[in-house]
């Protein structure tokens, strides 16, 4: 793992509405480092996409409350004005979207929207940066690139549409890509090939990733680290190694319990159940406290901070370590009698 | 392409057919209608144009002259006939040919719907954009507001209030003193102005709501996240969405000045604007069959192709729409 790339810390972004205040993320720290992927990972709703969109200053500052610090390249993201983020959304730091079929303008070529975007940032003439772009289409594996740009979005299917969002996202070689559900919306089958494809970006241009998903099957694969938020916070924070084989947080078990196919032990398919909380009255105590199956006495009266128990990374659960792991067993145990 | 716009012509004609029909109905056969003799001895357009107390030859005379006394089919096609060969017939009441007439009418028309539709493009566009750039300020709330009341208007009464306001009030401006801009340019302008305002005001406020609408609903769209989030200026991002929030527009324009081209009824009535709109309020008071046909006929003209073009226009702006 290399040097930091992105530093969130303490990051809070709470939209105050009419029905109350919107605490979409609350109080949010990570790090991100050059050449590894880091997977952010929770249910819908969980303040995945406002974290990062808040970082590259794409939520409206008017319409949130944001405080904390988002350092990237010496900077202070969110100290930054409009106008001086410009020169970085794009450049150091681009995103990729969940819906690669509302992402393109529609009345666009694709090819003019990458040359735009390579325009925007360096001065090269028209034909450079045509050239450009079909270096880049080429290397994100779209067929006949030279003919393709001259498509327009819905001439595209779903997974190319991802692939031309991820070369324009490459256009300035940045150092962090942030990919907010980038196969959600996609076949299994492309998935598979897209999520390829940024970790083959990765590697070779040793940049940092985020990955964000709300399966962590998706994350087991390709991320070196994991944090799992839940309503607004980080629930458990390690290593791809430390949260797969010794998850502490029982709503990381849940997500474990739930991933389809996993090709561990055990095949037992079990949905957390209940419904993540509203944003606007989130539970006292552990916010996931009302549908864990191990609360108990101080759950829902004391938030449990994040941090390390004793079982090797941050996590934020009152269950002693000892509890953890024998918990963690059983359940693990449970559902390989059932498979069998 | 051209087998599109040849299979839309062909329908088009259908529909111009179709409307003609409709009129041809309205006059002869229904009850009571001014061609339908019913249970009396003559058509009541008949003793109409014959004057006052007519003697039966005159109204006899007067029947056969305009043929009325021909099965309506029959009237039907001739009439048919000669319109596909320009012949919209004679004016009941002035014997003038109404082709000639209503070629006559429709440059004031033109020239009322042209200058009115620029003037609430501008107007509509320019207000709604900025209002939606400047949402929840001061100007969004008070354009909107004017906009409203834009709206709420009827177009006859601010006509009213403006000729009261700016020809008896402030007398700057002379109802009625209509010129063709061939003759005097000046005049025509002095004359136009008043009306193009009155006839643009609704218009504007139904644009720029419209307008500020489009720009807000195509502002939440992830494509425009993605023109900022790859480090477009703020200005390129309008340009984005821009072009999408304006393109519909084009196709309320173009069906919107297709059915004024038709005649502005109640702006042309009360600035005595001689085109196809009083035109066509007169010859509906006098049951003038011809005439009411020969307008009727243009205004669907204008309609049914302003449609067309509009269609077409749209598969050009629109890279997902084909002929189809
Ligand atoms: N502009 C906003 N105003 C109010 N609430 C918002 C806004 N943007 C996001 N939210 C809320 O923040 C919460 C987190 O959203 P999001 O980050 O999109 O979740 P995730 O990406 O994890 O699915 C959601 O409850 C959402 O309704
Ligand atoms: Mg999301």
């Amino acid at each position: 793992m290399g040097e930091p790339i992105l530093e969130v810390k303490d990051l809070k972004v709470h939209f105050p509405t009419p029905d109350g205040v919107v605490k979409a993320v609350d109080g949010l720290t990570f790090t991100v480092h050059r050449g590894e992927t880091f997977g952010i990972v929770g249910e819908s709703g969980s303040g995945k996409s406002v974290t990062c969109l808040t970082a590259l200053g794409l939520i409206k500052r008017e319409s949130a409350q944001i405080s904390g610090e988002v350092l990237f390249e010496g900077h202070d993201l969110l100290k930054l004005s409009n106008e001086d983020l410009r020169p970085i959304r794009g450049k150091g730091l681009s995103m990729i979207f969940q819906d690669p079929f509302a992402c393109l303008h529609p009345f666009y070529r694709v090819g003019d929207q990458i040359i735009e975007a390579i325009q925007c940032h360096d001065s090269c003439d028209k034909n450079e940066a045509k050239n450009r772009t079909i270096g880049l289409l080429d290397a994100v594996g779209i067929p006949q690139p030279d003919d393709r740009i001259r498509d327009y979005p819905h001439q595209f299917s779903g997974g190319m549409r991802q692939r031309a969002m991820i070369a324009m996202a490459l256009a300035h070689n940045p150092s962090l890509l942030i990919a907010d559900e980038p196969t959600t919306a996609l076949d299994v089958t492309v998935q598979a090939q897209i999520l390829e494809l940024i970790d083959h970006i990765k590697q070779e241009f040793n940049i940092g990733v985020i990955l964000i998903t709300h399966d962590l099957g998706v994350v087991a694969d390709v991320a070196q680290s994991v944090m799992v938020m839940y309503a607004g916070r980080a629930v458990e924070y390690g290593s791809r190694d430390e949260v797969f084989s010794g998850p502490l947080h029982p709503y990381t078990w849940g997500l474990l319990e739930s991933i389809p196919n996993i090709d561990r032990k055990g095949g037992r398919l079990v949905p957390i159940e209940g419904a993540p909380p509203s944003l606007i009255r989130v539970p006292t105590g552990c916010a996931f406290n009302p549908r864990c199956p191990h609360r108990f006495d101080p759950c829902d009266k004391d938030r449990p901070e994040l941090l390390d128990r004793g079982g090797g990374h941050p996590e934020a659960c009152h269950l002693r370590i000892e509890d953890k792991k024998r918990l963690w067993n059983e359940r693990e145990a449970g559902r390989v009698e059932v498979a069998s | 392409m051209t087998q599109y716009l040849i299979r839309r012509t062909l329908w088009s004609i259908t529909m111009l057919i179709a409307v003609t029909a409709l009129v041809f109905v309205i006059f002869f056969l229904l009850p009571g209608a001014a061609g339908n003799a019913g249970s009396g001895k003559y058509p009541p357009v008949a003793v109409r144009i014959a004057g006052k107390q007519p003697s039966p030859a005159t109204i006899e005379a007067i029947i056969d002259r305009l043929g009325l006394d021909r099965p309506v089919h029959e009237q039907f096609f001739s009439y048919l006939g000669n319109a596909a060969q320009g012949d919209l017939g004679y004016s009941y009441q002035t014997e003038e040919p109404v082709t000639q007439a209503v070629l006559r009418r429709l440059p004031p028309t033109i020239g009322l719907a042209l200058g009115a539709s620029v003037l609430w493009l501008l107007i509509g566009c320019t207000i709604g954009v900025i209002s939606a750039l400047k949402r929840r300020t001061v100007w969004d709330r008070a354009s909107m507001i004017g906009a409203l009341a834009g709206v709420s208007m009827p177009v006859f009464w601010i006509g009213l209030m403006a000729v009261f306001f700016f020809d008896s009030r402030l007398q700057i401006y002379d109802t009625g003193s209509y010129v063709p801009f061939t003759s005097n340019p000046l005049q025509w302008l002095s004359v136009m102005w008043l009306p193009w305002i009155v006839l643009a005001l609704t218009y504007a406020a139904i644009y720029s709501r419209m307008v500020r609408g489009n720009m807000l609903e195509v502002g939440g769209e992830d494509y425009i996240r993605t023109a900022r989030a790859k480090g477009l200026t703020e200005r390129s991002v309008i340009r984005h969405q821009l072009r999408s929030a304006l393109t519909p527009v084009v196709t309320m324009y173009g069906l919107d000045l297709g059915l004024l081209l038709g005649g502005a009824i109640i702006t042309e009535n009360i600035f005595n604007i001689p085109g196809i709109g009083s035109y066509t309020v007169t010859a509906i008071a006098q049951q003038n069959l011809p005439v009411i046909l020969g307008t009727t006929v243009i205004a669907s003209f204008f309609i049914i192709f302003s449609n067309l073009i509009v269609d077409v226009f749209y598969a050009i702006l629109d890279p997902r729409v084909t002929y189809s």
